[in-house]
């Protein structure tokens, strides 16, 4: 008889195998950014997964820790940065995003799960702050021009077919709904994902946007709000990351409806036009917080007093 | 003399207050965008801190020990107030560049920390060394902060272009959030230089505790397996 601590059951996940899966979902949006913006964005994808790669090998090097990059994590956190930029800016904005998301975000604070924030949506933010004027200028076919949701905001008729089917500027893997969605049911479909956190999302983002945005409940507004920018990809790929997310089911719910007032508000009040990067990190400081006010009851404990 | 000179050594390496004793925060994160910025804060700080830790020290055994809280900080409300009208007068680039942050000095604690904790207790001689070293620590960390933060953030060190004409500037380092990276890497660095030299660091030194009860979740127990080996 095999006599061992608990526990005794064991779930067949590992994180290389979740990471996997994660990687294979991605393909979807990364393929279509691709096709979308040409070979400046598999450079730019290119670029950043071997140095968040890199970066990761190297410090645990340095520091003599385990070598860690065999869980693909960092993989997903290059490529999810890689995502988030646009096609036009040069490869050096990657390197210096994938360093950072790595070095400052993910191993300083303990490396893979000890990280408070979205290494990807870190750097990202930290990208957006020092190079403003690299990381909102969007091209497409050549030519610079508004995101959808900067014409939106401007009050401007934009076409929603487009930006479902993903053929509008934008950052390289934001850009295609359906992209996106094909890898989202992939991950719900594998229970990779928790709908609970998406769908309190994107419902609290509609509701908020119909009552206070310009547009109103108008659904082609909405349609619009709803597929532009980065909140697809967001709300399934970046606001589930375990690390930062919530574990108790009820929190995920309460995690879900900040990130879509705080979306709603930025993208209705700010002076920009997107505002998810900053929502989710925002949401992440605030997981540890929800996870302690929502620590469900043990079995046996709590209910009525007699 | 050896005493003077400890005193030295101590405010500026051993006990720096920016780095080992995180004391005076909000000037360190606040006015250090640039190197001058940083030089100027720090000299103004010294300026008051060897003037109230003599006057302090001077009047330590007249002070009763109920009322030296608020005797303390007259004295030093004082000097800032002295310090600020001189530097109006003669410097007033300096002065429009700290803006709100030199009335802000009469509350430093490193100020009334050093107060407290040397100058009320010792020898005027010795209590201006303690203002010369701790001073000098604290214009030395911030000059060091304002530089990195004014190289990366702007390629300049002390307005002086350094970095070549197609670097693009890391504006977020002389944005607030810079102002936190620079801070935590070099009390990292110096950390990891004390912890060489066995001297006490900032966080976690000297720990005695046992890390089932200890609220220091950051040393994830490292402190006790470093014992155990």
């Amino acid at each position: 008889m095999n006599v061992s601590a608990t526990p005794h059951i064991r779930s067949n996940e590992s994180t290389s195998r979740i990471m996997l899966l994660v990687i294979i979902a991605l393909l979807p949006a990364t393929g279509f950014g691709i096709y979308n913006f040409g070979y400046p964005a598999a450079i730019l994808v290119g670029v950043s997964v071997a140095t968040t790669v890199l970066t990761e090998f190297v410090y645990e090097k340095i520091m003599k820790l385990p070598v860690t990059v065999s869980d693909l994590s960092a993989v997903v956190t290059g490529l999810l940065l890689a995502l988030n930029l646009p096609s036009s800016v040069p490869w050096w904005i990657a390197v210096i995003g994938g360093v950072f998301a790595i070095l400052v975000v993910k191993m300083l604070f303990g490396g893979i799960g000890q990280n408070f924030m979205n290494p990807a949506l870190g750097a990202r933010c930290f990208l957006v702050i020092c190079f403003a004027a690299r990381m909102t200028a969007f091209t497409y076919d050549g030519v610079s021009t508004a995101t959808p949701l900067a014409m939106l905001k401007a009050g401007e008729d934009v076409n929603t077919w487009n930006m479902v089917i993903g053929t509008i500027p934008g950052c390289i893997g934001e850009t295609s709904v359906i992209a996106i969605m094909a890898g989202a049911i992939f991950l719900i479909l594998f229970d990779v994902i928790d709908m609970k956190i998406p769908a309190a999302y994107l419902i609290t983002f509609v509701i908020f946007v119909g009552l206070f945005g310009k547009g109103g409940w108008d659904a082609y507004y909405l349609t619009a709000q709803l597929a532009g920018g980065g909140l697809m990809l967001g709300a399934f790929f970046m606001a589930t990351d375990y690390a930062t997310s919530p574990i108790t089911p009820f929190g995920k719910i309460i995690y879900g409806i900040i990130l879509g007032l705080l979306t709603g508000l930025f993208r209705v009040y700010s002076s920009s036009a997107e505002g998810v990067s900053y929502a989710i990190i925002i949401s992440n400081l605030l997981v540890p917080l929800i996870e302690r006010f929502t620590v469900p009851k043990c079995f046996g404990k709590g209910g009525e007093n007699r | 003399m050896g005493k003077a000179l400890e005193r030295l050594y101590n405010g500026i390496l051993k006990e720096n207050p920016t780095f080992v004793l995180i004391l005076g925060m909000c000037p360190t994160l606040a006015v250090t965008t640039s190197a001058i910025n940083g030089l100027g804060m720090g000299l103004t700080t010294m300026a008051v801190l060897i003037l109230s830790n003599m006057l302090i020290s001077m009047l330590r055994k007249i002070i009763p020990d109920g009322v030296r809280i608020p005797a303390f900080i007259v004295v030093i409300a004082s000097f800032v107030t002295v310090v600020e009208l001189l530097l109006e007068a003669y410097i007033p680039s300096l002065y429009d560049s700290l803006g709100l942050y030199i009335p802000l000095i009469v509350v430093n604690c490193i100020i009334l920390g050093r107060a407290e904790a040397y100058a009320s207790k010792n020898n005027v001689f010795l209590s201006v060394f303690d203002g010369l070293g701790m001073g000098l620590g604290f214009t030395i960390a911030l000059t060091l902060i304002g530089s990195i933060r004014e190289l990366l953030g702007s390629g300049a060190v002390f307005g002086y272009h350094v970095l070549p004409a197609s670097y693009e500037p890391l504006t977020i380092f002389i944005l607030a959030p810079g102002a936190f990276f620079v801070l935590a890497f070099l009390i990292a660095i110096m950390n990891k230089i004390n912890l060489l030299k066995g001297r006490p660091t900032g966080k976690g030194g000297n720990c005695d505790q046992l890390c089932a009860e200890c609220s220091n979740h950051g040393c994830l127990g490292r402190r006790i397996a470093k014992e155990d080996k």
